[in-house]
């Protein structure tokens, strides 16, 4: 990976792998949490459900990590093993370097104080103001009341809600409501913030400004990020590193670039299926599968970004020896790899002459052939 | 009505505001422990204890299934060891409370039940141990329902307390009965009928208004 990486990239990118390498701190260290061979198995009248299943996975400090899969494949009881509101049926969860398991209710109040945790629904307290919603995890904790005071301030003003200290949840929009809820949960100063499909009740607008604040809040605090979600595009815009759950299985796992530029699991397929577009319906219904006479040859070439660097197009036309149109496509930059899927016109191409595109693409292929000019 | 009437009626009405009043307190102190035991106890709850929940709420189901005029007599024994005396307002508390208490819990129960689980589940991933989440989430989430049922516990009450005439609890119930019926003075029970209607018009209102302003935030 490193070796392709020699070629020439944007600075930010650049500016991203030296980020993120610097912040891969030792894997105990504080934030980690790994998890040894977990079950989760529910049991109700219609019978056993196994909700996770032979779960062997590390988190690594410091970074937001995403959860993501369709519902009901264990993400949230996945999430919820971490502070044990869910209890697992047998497996360990390791918290920096601690077995979680065997903590007592003292140490498990006090490990809950080091982990903060967000919801959908955001779970503020209707008859508590902003304040005292924010305010209530220090209070069961026994802090002073200046310090307290002293700490809503700090955190209500970091998620941008300075003036709201006494007004009551129901008065508040959906974004601002979370931004109470991630103000309650940071608070403590905790190492590790569980985001339970966070911007799932939020619009598209509110949603990006709630991941820009997670973002900022990774950054500057250093602490580590688990989230879930059911969307792609929330993986695609925050996190680094992806987990794919499937029934209670680990899909598959990796940094985020490389798991939506080549997905290797079905289900990590059909849930990017969104965010891919289909061949355009004009375009589709004059496709014949045969050369047309004088005709053009219509390519789909497909990043995935592991090539480096950006499609270069004028490249292409002249390892083709021919001219290329642009069809329809779209490029991502994800964490500064460039992917996506591009259509293109040729003429006099065959399936022989894109062998020499290999290289410089991930992927290319004969979708079809049109008559003329599209 | 003779100035000795008026009088009279209101030293029953003070009498019938004690009695009320003692019962309700207790019926609050003691229903709200016995609710947030029934809540917390029930399978799913934080406190899960499945035996202990049905003994409660086995011996708060047998409270309310009694008619209150048979437990104010079934109780007379109770009653005399407790005050001493089986008749007076004293006497007419013990029973009151024992009847109104089972009353208040069920319906402190169900407003306590409808809390969002959600905040249960943010209060315990916050480091809240089980009795702040009482104390912090489910009471005062809880209160608006708690406080429009023990308006509802409250109305209840004022009607048993004429009933306590019966063993001579005194009050606005045994006057009506006493001067209104058996002496068929109907402007004494005209009156006795418009202090109560007054009386539980100003609790409803009370109970309404309270529960609006907490609703309203």
């Amino acid at each position: 990976m490193l070796g392709t990486m020699a070629a020439p990239l944007p600075v930010d990118a650049v500016a991203n792998t030296v980020q993120a390498r610097a912040r891969a701190i030792s894997p105990a260290g504080p934030g980690a949490v790994r998890f040894e061979r977990l079950d989760k198995t529910y049991h109700s009248a219609a019978g056993a459900v196994r909700a996770l299943e032979e779960i062997d996975l590390e988190i690594p400090t410091g970074r937001i990590y995403g959860i993501i899969g369709r519902s009901g494949a264990g993400k949230s009881s996945l999430l919820r093993t971490i502070n044990r509101l869910e209890e697992p049926t047998s497996g360990r969860v390791i918290v920096d370097g601690q077995d979680i398991g065997r903590f007592d209710e003292n140490a498990l109040v006090q490990l809950r104080r080091r982990i903060g945790m967000i919801f959908q629904h955001f779970n503020l307290l209707s008859a508590k103001t902003v304040r005292e919603n924010v305010a209530l995890p220090l209070v069961v904790a026994g802090l002073p009341r200046r310090r307290i005071d002293q700490r809503v301030d700090e955190v209500l003003a970091l998620v941008g809600l300075e003036g709201k200290h006494d007004v009551y949840p129901s008065r508040l929009s959906g974004g601002q409501k979370q931004r109470v809820g991630i103000a309650r949960a940071l608070v403590h100063k905790p190492e590790i913030l569980l985001c339970d499909e966070a911007t799932s009740a939020l619009d598209p607008e509110t949603t990006l400004s709630i991941l820009r604040l997670l973002r900022d809040i990774n950054r500057s605090l250093g602490l580590t990020i688990i989230l879930i979600t059911h969307e792609m595009s929330v993986i695609r815009e925050v996190c680094e590193n992806v987990l794919v759950l499937e029934q209670g299985r680990i899909a598959e796992e990796g940094p985020v670039w490389q798991v939506f530029g080549d997905p290797k699991h079905d289900a990590t397929r059909a849930l990017l299926r969104p965010l891919s577009r289909d061949l355009p319906e004009d375009l589709a219904a004059r496709l014949a599968p045969r050369p047309v006479a004088g005709g053009e040859t219509i390519i789909e070439l497909h990043y995935t970004g592991a090539q480096g660097g950006d499609p270069d197009l004028a490249r292409l036309a002249a390892t083709l020896g021919t001219s290329l149109r642009l069809l329809h496509g779209t490029i991502d930059r994800i964490q500064g790899h460039a992917q996506g899927t591009l259509l293109v016109a040729a003429r006099g191409i065959s399936e022989q002459d894109l062998d020499a595109l290999k290289g410089h693409v991930g992927s290319a292929r004969v979708v079809g052939y049109v008559a003329s000019d599209v | 009505m003779s100035p000795a009437m008026y009088n009279r009626l209101w030293a029953a009405f003070l009498d019938t505001v004690q009695m009320v009043g003692a019962s309700a307190l207790i019926a609050l102190l003691v229903g709200i422990p016995i609710a947030v035991f029934l809540v917390v106890s029930s399978p799913g709850g934080f406190y899960e204890a499945p035996r202990l929940n049905r003994a409660v709420a086995a011996v708060v189901n047998g409270f309310r299934a009694t008619p209150f005029i048979v437990l104010l007599v079934a109780l007379l024994p109770f009653t005399r060891f407790l005050t001493g005396t089986t008749i007076g307002v004293w006497a007419a508390i013990v029973p009151l409370s024992i009847s109104a208490t089972p009353f208040f819990a069920r319906i402190a129960e169900v407003s306590l039940r409808e809390v969002d689980k959600g905040l249960i589940e943010a209060a315990q991933a916050m480091g809240c141990r089980k009795w702040h989440i009482v104390r912090h989430v489910l009471l005062p989430e809880a209160l608006p329902g708690i406080v429009g049922g023990f308006t509802i516990t409250v109305v209840t009450m004022i009607g048993a307390s004429a009933m306590a005439g019966a063993v001579g609890a005194g009050g606005l119930g045994d006057m009506a009965i006493r001067y209104g019926y058996q002496r068929f003075d109907t402007a004494v029970m005209v009156a006795v009928i418009i202090v109560l209607v007054a009386m539980v018009t100003i609790v409803q209102f009370a109970g309404d208004y309270t529960v609006r302003r907490l609703r309203d935030r």
